[in-house]
C-alpha cells in the first residue's frame, strides 16, 4: 500500500453495485477493494489474511466470480457488481455449522464465499473435486476435513431439498 | 452441541479486533532493527512524511521497567540502544492514516554498529559471540534414571542418530493485533490473545500501573496455536505506550509479513540419541541430548525445554535413561510457544529413531514398539509410575487395523518393485503428551473460576480461558449445562475481561477442557450450594460421564436449580449469586523440580498415527495419501470439535514435516510471505481419519484429558517413517523438502539407488 505510484493521486469517484445496492464513493487510486469494504463501508465480514492473494480470506464476488479483494484496486469495480459475505442468506450457513467447517473463523467468510460459489456452479464438480476447488482458501485450523465435509454435506442437504 | 459462535463466524458477523468500530484513532507501526546484533548509533528520519503529524515512542517513554515480563525481565519492550536480534522493536509510530504510518516505516533508518551475531545454536560459540552467561546457554536441564554408562557399555547393540527440526511459523489466519485506549484513568487493551492475565502481568511493571489501572479484554481470536500465548503482551504494551503518549485510541495490527518475520516460532532442535538394545529389540539404555535454539530472549524457552526432555524418551519403558537438555541463546528472533511446546521435536527424534533401530535390527518397527511400549506399573524417565489403565497397545493395534497397515505394506513391496519412479511407504508413530502444566505448575497457577446465577435463572461462566477456534466456549457451556441440568441456551460465557473474570490461568498446554473444565463443574456445584441446594450433582446421575449428557437439554434437576437461583435473587435483591471454584491438585501427585523426578503430569494423552506416502523420484515430492489417527484424550466431550482438533493438529504436523521452512539470512527470515512460506492447501492433504479410544481421567471434566497438542506431536515422525519405508533411506531432518530428499537419495539418474 502506498501512494507512490505515478500519475495523479486525486480521489476517483466510482459507482458500482454492492450487495445489490447502487453505491457511489470516492476512492484513492491505490486503495484496495478490501480496505474500501472493511474500513470505509463497514463490511468487516471480509477478512485480510495475507494481502497477496494467497489465502483467500478476503474472497468476494466480482460480477459473480470469486476474487481476492486484496488484489483488486477499488477503482476497478467501477460499473461492476460486488458481493460480500454479508449478502449471503444466513440460512445456508446451517449446513456448515453442523459439520465443523469453522474453528477460529478468520478464514471462514472466504471459505463460505468459495463454497457457496461451488454450490451454485455444480458443473465444476464434473471435472474437479471439492478438495481441488477449495485449494484457493487457506485454513490453519481444520486440516480442511471439516470444510470439505461441510460443502459435501451442503450439496447433499440441498439436493435433498 | 454445535459450536456456540459458529453461525456468527460463518456469516461474517464475528467481530475480531480489526473489525471493531473505533473513532478518532491512530494507527500504530513498529520500527525494527535491521541487524541481528549491535549498538544503535543513529536513527535517521527521512523527509518523505511530515513527522509533526506523528506520535513517536522510544524506550525513554516507558514509565516503568523496559521489559515484557513473563518469566524474567530480559526482553526489552523497545531496544534501549543495543539490539539482539533482527526485527527487534526500536521505535513506535502512530498516525491517523494507516498508509502514511506504513510509509513512515520506510522513512526511518536505524543505523546499527554491527557486532558478530551468534546464529547457529548447534555449534559452541566462540568468545566474541558470548552474550549470555559464560557459554550462551539459556537453560540447562537433565533427567537421570538408572545407570546409563554401564547399561550402554553392556548393551550388545548401540544405535546412534542425530535428528533436526526447523523453525515453524504459526500462521494463525488472523495476525497479531491490539487496540489500546484510556477510559478515564484505566488503560483498556483489547485484542487477539490466548492469555489476558499474561498481558496484565507484563503491562504492570512496564507501565507502573496496578491491575485496577489496566483492563485487558480478549476479542474473538482468529487462531493462536501458542503464537498468541506470550507475544500479544508485546503488542499490547506497544499499543498501550502509544495510547498513553498520544492520549488517543491506538490500533496496532501486524500485516502478514511483519507477523511472520518478527514474532515467535517453534524452537528449532537438534536431538542426539544413543540407544542400547538387545537382540530381541528390548531397550536397555537411552542416552539423549536435546539442544534447542532459544533465540535472543528467554520467552518461555525453559518451559519448552522442560517439556521436551520429559517426553524425549518416548512412550517406552527403559531402566536406564539420561537426558541432557540445553537451550541456546542466539541472535535470532526469540522462539516461543507453539502447539506441542517442545514435545513434537522430542517425538520427531525418538519416533524416527525407533524406526532406525528397527532397521538396524532388521526388525518390524511395529514389533519393536510393541515390545517396549510402557505398561501400567512401569515408569517413565522421571520415575513416574504409569497406572492409568490405558491400553496403549490397543491404541497402536487399532491404528494399524484402521490403516490396513500389513496389507498395504505388502502391496507397496510389489508396487515399488514394479513402478519406475513412484515409491509408496507406510509408517507409524506412537506417542504421548502430558496434559496441563508440568509438575507443580498447576498448583502455582492457582486457577479460579466463577459461575454466576442471574435473577432470571440464566447462568454465566466467568473465566479467563479464551476461545481461539478450539471450542472452549462450546465445551464450557456444555459442561455447565450437563452439570446443572440446564438447556445450553440458558448458559453463556462472559467476555474474557480482566476487570470482570477471575484468573483461570492461561489457555495453553492442553489444560482448558481438562483442568479449567473441571473448575466449571465444581463452580456449578458451588452455585447450587450457594442457592441453597444441597443435592450433589453426582448423586443425580445426570449428565456426568454419560453420553446422554453433553448439552442435551434441561432436566428435572435443571428446573430445580433454576427455581432455586430465581428464589435466591428474590430473597437477596441487588446481590450477586456466585459459585466459585479454585484449583485443587489431584491427590498423590509428587514432583521434584530440583531433580526432575516424579509425577511430571497428572494425566497423559496417548495416541498412534499411521501415514501412507508416495514419493516421486523424479521430483522428490512427497505426497501423503492416507492418514489415520487413533487418540486417547479421555472422555470425548464434543465429537465434532474433538475431531477438528485432531485433524487440524495433524495437518500442522504433516506440514511441519514436509513443507514449512523458514529461510534465514543473517538472522532474518527471508520468506515472510504466504507465497514462499508454504502451508498446505486442501489439495496438499489427504482426508485425516480419526478415531477416539476413550479412557476417562477421573480428575478431568467428565473424564476429559488434554487434546489440543497431542495430535500434532506424532505426525512428523509417522510421515518420515513412511518415507523411509518407501525409499529405504533414513531421513533425519525436517522439513523434508524435495531438496533435502534429493540430497538424501542422491541426485543421479537412477533415483533410489545408493549414491
Amino acid at each position: 500500500m502506498n501512494a507512490g505510484s505515478t500519475g495523479s493521486n486525486d480521489p476517483i469517484r466510482i459507482s458500482f453495485t454492492l450487495n445489490g445496492e447502487p453505491t457511489t464513493v470516492e476512492v484513492d487510486p491505490s486503495e484496495r477493494l478490501l480496505d474500501l469494504l472493511r474500513y470505509r463501508l463497514g463490511l468487516t465480514g471480509t477478512k485480510e489474511g495475507c494481502a497477496e492473494g494467497e489465502c483467500g480470506a478476503c474472497t468476494v464476488y466480482l460480477d459473480g466470480l470469486p476474487v481476492d479483494s486484496c488484489l483488486v484496486p477499488a477503482y476497478q469495480v467501477r460499473g461492476h457488481r460486488v458481493e460480500t459475505i454479508e449478502s449471503l442468506d444466513p440460512v445456508g450457513a446451517a449446513h456448515y455449522h453442523a459439520r465443523g467447517t469453522t474453528q477460529c473463523g478468520a478464514c471462514t467468510p472466504g471459505v463460505v464465499m468459495t463454497a457457496e460459489w461451488i454450490l451454485q456452479h455444480r458443473d465444476r464438480l464434473e471435472t474437479h473435486t471439492v478438495r481441488e476447488l477449495m485449494a484457493g482458501n487457506l485454513c490453519r485450523c481444520t486440516g480442511y476435513d471439516g470444510i470439505i465435509e461441510g460443502i459435501e454435506g451442503a450439496l447433499e442437504d440441498r439436493e435433498a431439498g | 452441541m454445535l459450536r456456540r459462535e459458529g453461525l456468527s463466524k460463518l456469516t461474517g458477523r464475528e467481530r475480531y479486533v480489526d473489525d471493531l468500530p473505533l473513532e478518532d484513532f491512530l494507527w500504530g507501526a513498529t520500527v525494527r532493527s535491521p541487524a541481528p546484533r549491535g549498538r544503535i548509533s543513529d536513527i535517521i528520519f527521512g523527509d518523505g512524511v511530515d513527522w509533526s503529524e506523528f506520535v513517536i515512542v522510544d524506550h525513554t517513554d516507558i514509565p516503568g521497567r523496559n521489559a515484557v515480563y513473563l518469566i524474567e525481565y530480559d526482553q526489552p519492550a523497545l531496544a534501549p540502544g543495543y539490539v539482539h536480534h533482527v526485527h527487534e522493536p526500536v521505535l513506535l509510530l502512530a498516525h491517523p492514516s494507516r498508509d502514511v504510518a506504513r510509509r513512515a516505516l520506510r522513512e526511518v533508518q536505524v543505523i546499527v554498529d554491527v557486532d558478530p551475531p551468534a546464529l547457529d545454536f548447534r555449534t559452541l560459540p566462540s568468545p566474541d559471540l558470548i552474550q549470555c552467561g559464560e557459554d550462551n546457554v539459556l537453560k540447562r536441564l537433565s533427567i537421570q534414571k538408572g545407570d546409563v554408562e554401564r547399561a550402554l557399555a553392556e548393551s550388545p547393540i548401540v544405535v546412534e542418530g542425530v535428528y533436526e527440526t526447523g523453525a515453524q511459523e504459526h500462521v494463525y489466519l488472523e495476525t497479531q493485533g491490539m487496540l489500546a485506549y484510556l477510559d478515564d484513568d484505566v488503560l483498556v487493551i483489547k485484542g487477539s490473545m490466548q492469555c489476558p492475565y499474561y498481558v496484565v502481568k507484563a503491562l504492570k511493571p512496564a507501565l507502573n500501573r496496578s491491575e485496577e489501572e489496566i483492563r485487558v479484554i480478549q476479542t474473538p481470536t482468529g487462531g493462536g496455536f501458542g503464537g498468541k500465548e506470550e507475544f500479544p503482551s508485546m503488542v499490547a504494551l506497544h499499543a498501550g505506550l502509544l495510547a498513553l503518549k498520544s492520549r488517543r485510541p491506538v490500533k496496532l495490527i501486524y500485516d502478514r509479513t511483519e507477523d511472520m518475520v518478527a514474532t515467535t516460532k517453534r524452537h528449532p532442535s537438534q536431538i542426539r540419541h544413543r540407544t542400547g538394545v538387545d537382540e530381541n529389540g528390548r531397550l536397555i539404555a537411552q542416552e539423549i541430548e536435546v539442544v534447542m535454539d532459544g533465540g535472543a530472549y528467554l520467552t518461555l524457552t525453559p518451559v519448552v525445554l522442560s517439556r521436551a526432555i520429559i517426553h524425549a524418551a518416548g512412550l517406552y519403558h527403559c531402566d536406564n535413561v539420561r537426558i541432557l537438555g540445553r537451550a541456546m541463546f542466539t541472535n535470532s528472533v526469540p522462539y516461543g510457544a507453539f502447539r506441542g511446546f517442545g514435545n513434537p521435536q522430542a517425538h520427531f527424534a525418538v519416533e524416527r529413531h525407533m524406526d532406525v533401530i528397527a532397521d538396524c535390527l532388521r526388525m518390524d518397527p511395529v514389533e519393536l514398539r510393541r515390545i517396549n511400549v510402557i505398561r501400567d506399573g512401569q515408569t517413565t524417565s522421571t520415575g513416574q509410575v504409569i497406572g492409568d489403565g490405558v491400553d496403549r497397545l490397543q491404541i497402536v493395534e487399532r491404528a494399524l487395523a484402521l490403516s490396513d497397515y500389513e496389507r498395504r505394506r505388502r502391496e507397496h513391496w510389489v508396487r515399488n518393485s514394479e513402478h519406475r519412479y513412484l515409491r509408496r511407504g507406510i509408517g507409524m508413530s506412537a506417542f504421548y503428551h502430558g496434559a496441563g502444566f508440568t509438575g507443580s505448575g498447576e498448583v502455582m497457577l492457582d486457577s479460579r473460576l466463577h459461575v454466576e446465577g442471574h435473577a432470571d435463572g440464566k447462568v454465566q461462566v466467568l473465566c479467563a480461558s479464551t476461545e481461539m477456534g478450539q471450542g472452549q466456549i462450546t465445551v464450557f457451556i456444555q459442561l455447565a449445562a450437563d452439570r446443572l441440568g440446564y438447556d445450553p441456551a440458558e448458559i453463556s460465557i462472559a467476555e474474557p475481561d480482566t476487570h470482570r473474570v477471575p484468573d483461570s490461568g492461561p489457555t495453553v498446554g492442553s489444560r482448558t477442557a481438562m483442568v479449567v473444565g473441571r473448575l466449571v463443574e465444581r463452580a456449578c456445584d458451588d452455585l447450587c450450594r450457594q442457592a441453597g441446594l444441597e443435592i450433589a450433582v453426582e448423586a443425580s446421575g445426570e449428565g456426568v460421564r454419560g453420553k446422554s449428557g453433553r448439552g442435551s437439554g434441561e432436566t428435572a434437576r435443571g428446573a430445580l436449580v433454576k427455581e432455586a437461583i430465581i428464589a435466591w435473587h428474590s430473597a437477596h435483591p441487588g446481590e450477586r449469586l456466585l459459585g466459585r471454584a479454585r484449583y485443587e491438585p489431584p491427590p498423590g501427585i509428587e514432583w521434584d523440580e530440583e531433580n526432575y523426578l516424579g509425577d511430571a503430569y497428572g494425566a497423559f494423552g496417548w495416541a498412534a498415527h499411521v501415514a501412507e506416502v508416495e514419493v516421486d523420484l523424479r521430483t522428490y515430492d512427497v505426497r501423503v495419501l492416507d492418514f489415520v489417527s487413533v487418540q486417547d484424550v479421555g472422555t470425548v466431550l464434543n465429537e465434532t470439535l474433538a475431531k477438528g482438533q485432531v485433524q487440524g493438529g495433524v495437518a500442522q504436523g504433516i506440514s511441519w514435516a514436509l513443507l514449512e521452512e523458514c529461510v534465514w539470512k543473517d538472522g532474518a527470515m527471508q520468506n515472510g510471505q504466504l507465497t514462499n512460506y508454504i502451508i498446505p492447501t486442501s489439495g496438499d492433504l489427504p482426508p485425516i481419519r480419526v478415531e477416539f479410544v476413550e479412557f476417562p481421567y477421573e480428575h478431568g471434566a467428565q473424564g476429559a484429558k488434554g487434546i489440543g497438542e497431542l495430535p500434532l506431536v506424532g505426525a512428523a515422525p509417522a510421515v518420515l517413517n513412511a518415507v523411509a519405508a518407501a525409499t529405504g533411506r533414513q531421513p533425519t531432518e525436517i522439513p523434508l523438502t524435495p531438496e533435502r530428499l534429493m540430497a538424501l537419495l542422491g541426485n543421479g539418474h537412477e533415483p533410489g539407488e545408493a549414491p
